[in-house]
């Protein structure tokens, strides 16, 4: 008799660290989708930004086309990326683009003296500040869901109901990543 | 940090239980010795149970009125809302509030019961002497608190105390100028309200002191060297933080018109009420504070 409340108590207990496992991982499924989403808001509010910049950079400078349409074409590559590994790439190409288009606006003291330009100057390094800590709690997340997909016991229960690992989001760091000099501009 | 969390709400559940049988035990004592029974006993514990839902409900509310913060919106500080709405990101919670204290000392505080009601205030000093990076590791600092529920007991601890410390004074005056009108009166003796109000303002006295320490204790010092690593880990830029506290150390003689010791333990740093205050020994082994040279030590050490 004893023997019978012991294997259904260990049975139980099994069970209910089972539960406990299966919660955890639902719920760091749902960060990194959370994650994801605060990259993605970050990002599109960068893209929204681009135009008027661009607008405000060519009102002072409407000769160096050639930065301008290398920002667009980036934009619009950003926008139509549909992988985590695609987007990291094009972000990569927008940065570096974005960078180029402010290191044209340095040769040009009135705009960078014009209140528009300080203006989206701010709104663009808040942005892109944004866009890494969202990319490093996205990356945080992803980092402990695949720790726990892969891990034992979790593993098991991961592979049962189908969690899979996710991608990391590895762009660049728009703030403290190494500065690229463009040699072929003056 | 969930042990963090963990002890954090402990310990505000047991500052809140404290405070109702302190007031309790004053309105107890009141009952005995007007020998009106428990009425004073259930109307101190009225008073007490007000208090503790208001601290936790209206304590922000309390704290950022009496240190005479104000809200700002994006347009008028992008630079700090875009750096607080960063890190809330990168925390993991909603952005909390923003305020603006008009104060020439840079100091920041965070208040709030949880991170969904929660705001972080910064002095007018603070903006105009921190660049981007610098106050980035003050916000995330702040941040800290707020994702450790420090900012819940230090709001506890800062309404109540507050309240407390009113209350006694209010008590203390009464008997002062009730016992001299008294005795101009001539025929108005120890009646049983000057009896009430001598041993009230005894009580709150004798307690005064003990209740700072209480404070002193809940607030333990290690927290602002954990809020300063977790900073850190937020940024993931030591130098940014250290940068800013070396030069809130050297701006340390700005007074603050706002502080007060019900607020005190809540700022960044310790605020100083009289131009030029150092700290001597005795005064930092009681400070709220652990020294700023030993926070800068031990950010630089990560």
């Amino acid at each position: 008799m004893t023997a019978v409340w012991i294997s259904l108590a260990v049975v139980g207990l099994v069970l209910l660290y089972s539960i406990y496992l299966f919660n955890r991982l639902v719920s760091l499924r749902n960060r990194v989708d959370n994650g994801w989403s605060q990259i993605d808001v970050q990002l599109r509010r960068r893209y929204d930004l681009i135009p008027n910049l661009v607008e405000t950079v060519k009102g002072y400078a409407a000769h160096e086309r050639e930065v301008f349409e290398h920002v667009a074409e980036a934009r619009s590559r950003a926008i139509g990326a549909t992988t985590v590994g695609d987007q990291a790439q094009a972000e990569n190409q927008l940065t570096a683009g974005l960078r180029r288009l402010m290191a044209v606006a340095e040769n040009y003291p009135e705009l960078k003296a014009s209140q528009n330009f300080l203006a989206l100057q701010e709104e663009l390094t808040g942005t892109e500040s944004r866009i890494a800590y969202a990319r490093q709690f996205y990356n945080d997340q992803v980092m402990l869901l695949n720790t726990r997909i892969q891990a034992v016991p979790s593993n098991v229960l991961a592979k049962a109901f189908g969690f899979t690992p996710r991608e990391f989001f590895d762009i660049e760091d728009p703030i403290r990543g190494p500065v690229q000099v463009d040699l072929t501009h003056p | 940090m969930y042990e963090q969390i963990a002890s954090n709400k402990r310990k505000s559940v047991v500052l809140v239980l404290g405070a109702i049988l302190l007031l309790g035990a004053v309105g107890y004592a009141i009952g005995l010795i007007t020998q009106q029974g428990p009425a004073w006993l259930i109307f101190g514990l009225a008073i007490a149970v007000a208090m503790s839902a208001g601290s936790y409900f209206y304590g922000d509310r309390i704290v950022l009125a009496s240190t005479r913060a104000r809200a700002v919106t994006p347009e008028q500080e992008p630079r700090l809302h875009n750096i607080v709405e960063g890190l809330a990101i990168a925390a993991g919670i909603p952005k909390p509030r923003v305020y603006v204290v008009p104060e020439q000392a840079p100091n920041a505080y965070a208040t709030g019961r949880d991170p969904e009601h929660s705001s972080i205030a910064v002095t007018q000093g603070l903006l105009d002497a921190m660049n981007r990076v610098e106050l980035e590791g003050v916000v995330a600092h702040e941040m800290s608190h707020i994702l450790d529920r420090d900012m819940l007991v230090g709001t506890i601890v800062a309404t109540l105390v507050g309240a407390v410390v009113l209350i006694s004074e209010f008590f203390m005056r009464a008997l002062w100028w009730g016992g001299v009108g008294g005795r101009r009166g001539n025929d108005r003796g120890g009646g049983p309200a000057e009896a009430v109000l001598f041993a009230v303002g005894l009580v709150l006295l004798i307690l005064a002191p003990i209740v700072g320490q209480v404070v002193r204790f809940a607030m333990s010092r290690q927290r602002e060297y954990l809020a300063d690593a977790q900073g850190a880990m937020l940024t993931r830029y030591p130098p940014g933080l250290t940068a800013a506290l070396k030069k809130i150390a050297a701006a340390s003689s700005i007074p603050m018109r706002s502080a007060n010791n019900a607020t005190a333990h809540l700022w960044l740093n310790q605020p100083s009420r009289i131009q030029g205050e150092r700290m001597g020994p005795l005064e930092r082994l009681f400070s709220t504070h652990p020294p700023i040279e030993d926070r800068i030590r031990r950010l630089e050490e990560m």
